[in-house]
């Protein structure tokens, strides 16, 4: 059948396979010849889909035991974030990292070792990883940790399902005492004030930069900081008295029914949109819903249709903080010139990344995404030049066009990770869309 | 008018039906008895549900099949349950079904055999105590015998008919059994058929349709969607000449 990623850009056609249990994981492993494994298919581009079969992990969805005292939770590969957090928030836990949206797969967070607003002093989920089941193409199952087949852990974590099919992980909970947070807005005028906002926060346990990218001029990339806090229960009854602990952890929210025309999200639209977001916007102190704080999108479910029928490209890069200042402006420029409208822009600080081929390093991280239009692809490729010029990389969770060569200019682990995957027998038979594009 | 948790004994415990009513019954705070025939499927449910729900849960062997082993099996349990489901079955293919006299008696043991002999014992020592309920999974494919899926649908027929007089015998008894209509759901045994979505349950709405009819609201027979009302009406309510030549 036709797969394609979050993005609905590239659509592949690829025969989809849903195993139920270990046993029949092995044996399918065994006698298909090429295939990678997917999540719950919310990476944005191409690596979710295999080359030639897709394993659907979506059934490995079974809880294995949690203690208590050390928050150490383990379940299987295809569990939903949002399932995790229904059942274990009420009981005062949460994921140390979670990424931009709660359906996710923990299989999906540990391959993409996802990062969150928190990464600039807690790691990507990647490091909250204790431990984990991995397959390998011959059905024999491993497990790896730090400590016990460490190389192999390092290469699994952000190593997009590329060194066997991860079936089963131990991940560490954090204890929180309400489902609140404490949300700071601040205005930085321009992307250069952004990124000083966001480092002088560091003590912050969440930031994040909602940038503008079609404002020209002094206005360049002028933003809207969000610091946030968990919210104490000393604090929620201060402040919001007989408010729910832990609110509505329930529900999907309103979905969108059909493909939006394609002119829906123009630059116009967009323009306007920025505009009145960045106006009405005050320098606040509000407490807000985890919900709202952490998954502000799934309260819309399928909120990719709006960038109509021909999908979209998210384009997410790092530099390192010794060339931000100077590229982030001209990469600003660039996009602002082009007229290519990005609905949606993310800015955050990284720190220094868990696995082999994780994407965050100590640096400044820009996401954005783009309607598929037919001048965005050559943008992209001016700003693929500017990120590696600059010593930076591309997110492979959200990467459906960069070439061999700029991918390989970002990563220099990557001869370790093939010798890795050439250990264990990946080559040839662990592969996706993503890994041919990009030559892993 | 509400049950105070009890222990509730789920009879093929690893259907995507069955998974979901014992997390529905556990959230509640039941205790959780659940069969299966595969242990090693049986033990991945019964830690899901200690994990995810922090109820008391346990896994008990049985192969539907094995109708020897159904004295033995009530025999072991520590308590009585107070509330059984049973939510045991197969869709067999209707093709081999005709062909293969083994697989066609597979079918109706698994769908009618079994489950009726199981719930009638269990009936049996719920009415000696003189409480209990008796949840029975059968099918709208039971109310009419359709050329597409007979073997299947003469099986459940059965089984509706068994809970039927069933509850007629026990009523007096303070004894309930609930007859449980899914029509479609979304599950592994419908995968990769064509459903349409207004006659389409998800295991979860079962589940809860379960308890509610079972616990809550204690009715006799429900549609877990409602439409089915209509579609087996009409269907009822055609006469047997135009009844044959209707393919569907």
């Amino acid at each position: 059948m036709e797969l394609s990623g979050w993005g609905r850009y590239p659509r592949h056609s690829s025969n989809v396979v849903s195993p139920g249990s270990p046993r029949e994981l092995a044996m399918l492993q065994r006698h298909i010849p090429t295939y990678v494994a997917r999540g719950n298919g919310r990476s944005y581009g191409d690596a979710g889909i295999g080359a030639g079969v897709t394993l659907d992990m979506r059934r490995f969805d079974r809880m294995k035991g949690f203690d208590e005292t050390s928050g150490l939770l383990t379940v299987e590969a295809g569990v939903l974030l949002a399932d995790l957090i229904d059942r274990f928030l009420p009981r005062g836990f949460f994921p140390a990292v979670v990424p931009g949206t709660r359906f996710v797969t923990i299989g999906g967070m540990i391959a993409a070792d996802v990062h969150g607003k928190n990464h600039h002093w807690v790691g990507g989920f990647g490091d909250h990883v204790e431990a984990l089941k991995l397959m390998f193409p011959s059905g024999q199952t491993v497990r790896c940790s730090r400590d016990e087949n460490s190389d192999l852990f390092k290469a699994t974590i952000g190593g997009m399902g590329l060194t066997g099919t991860i079936v089963e992980a131990t991940i560490r909970l954090i204890k929180v005492e309400t489902g609140w947070m404490g949300q700071n807005t601040v205005r930085a005028e321009n992307i250069l004030s952004a990124v000083q906002l966001l480092t002088a926060n560091e003590g912050a346990s969440y930031a994040v930069a909602w940038v503008d990218c079609l404002s020209k001029g002094n206005a360049l990339g002028r933003s809207l900081v969000y610091l946030g806090e968990h919210v104490s229960l000393d604090a929620l009854q201060e402040r919001k008295p007989g408010a729910p602990i832990y609110p509505n952890t329930r529900g999907r929210g309103i979905a969108v029914p059909l493909d939006a025309p394609g002119f829906l999200l123009n630059r116009h639209s967009i323009r306007a949109f920025n505009a009145l977001r960045y106006a009405r916007a005050r320098t606040k102190d509000e407490l807000v819903t985890w919900q709202s704080y952490f998954f502000p999108l799934d309260g819309l479910d399928q909120w990719n249709r709006l960038y109509g029928r021909r999908g979209f490209l998210q384009y997410q890069f790092v530099l390192p903080h010794q060339t931000a200042s100077r590229v982030l402006p001209e990469i600003m420029g660039e996009i602002a010139t082009s007229g290519n409208p990005s609905f949606l822009a993310v800015l955050k600080t990284l720190g220094k990344g868990g696995g082999q081929l994780s994407f965050p390093m100590p640096g400044v991280t820009l996401a954005l995404d783009f309607p598929i239009s037919d001048s965005i692809f050559s943008l992209l490729d001016r700003l693929d030049r500017l990120v590696v010029e600059g010593g930076g990389r591309l997110y492979l969770a959200k990467d459906a066009r960069q070439r061999p060569e700029t991918f390989e200019a970002g990563y220099p682990n990557l001869s370790i990770f093939r010798q890795q995957r050439r250990a264990i027998g990946a080559e040839g038979r662990l592969a996706s869309m993503l890994s041919k594009r990009i030559a892993v | 008018m509400t049950t105070q948790p009890g222990t509730a004994l789920i009879i093929g415990g690893t259907s995507d039906i069955g998974r979901s009513t014992a997390l529905v019954y556990a959230e509640h705070g039941w205790k959780v008895i659940l069969t299966a025939r595969n242990d090693e499927e049986g033990l991945r449910e019964v830690n899901h549900l200690l994990t995810a729900s922090q109820a008391k849960a346990e896994l008990c062997h049985l192969d539907i099949l094995d109708t020897e082993s159904f004295g033995p099996f009530i025999n072991s349990l520590d308590t009585l349950p107070n509330t059984v489901v049973c939510v045991v079955g197969m869709l067999p293919t209707q093709s081999r079904a005709v062909a293969d006299t083994a697989y066609a008696s597979l079918s109706l043991r698994t769908n009618f055999e079994g489950p009726a002999i199981l719930l009638g014992m269990l009936a049996d020592r719920f009415e000696k105590r003189g409480t209990g309920t008796i949840v029975g999974v059968s099918s709208v494919a039971g109310n009419r015998g359709r050329a597409s899926n007979y073997v299947y649908g003469s099986a459940k027929a059965g089984l509706t008919a068994f809970l039927s007089g069933l509850r007629g015998r026990l009523w007096h008894s303070g004894v309930r059994v609930v007859t449980v209509m899914p029509g479609f759901v979304r599950t592994r045994m419908t995968d990769g058929m064509k459903l349409s979505p207004f006659l389409t349950a998800e295991p979860d709405e079962v589940a809860e349709a379960i308890y509610e009819a079972a616990e809550l609201r204690h009715r006799d027979i429900i549609y877990v969607r409602r439409s089915w009302r209509l579609v087996m009406g009409v269907i009822a309510a055609m006469p047997e000449g135009v009844f044959k030549r209707v393919k569907f």
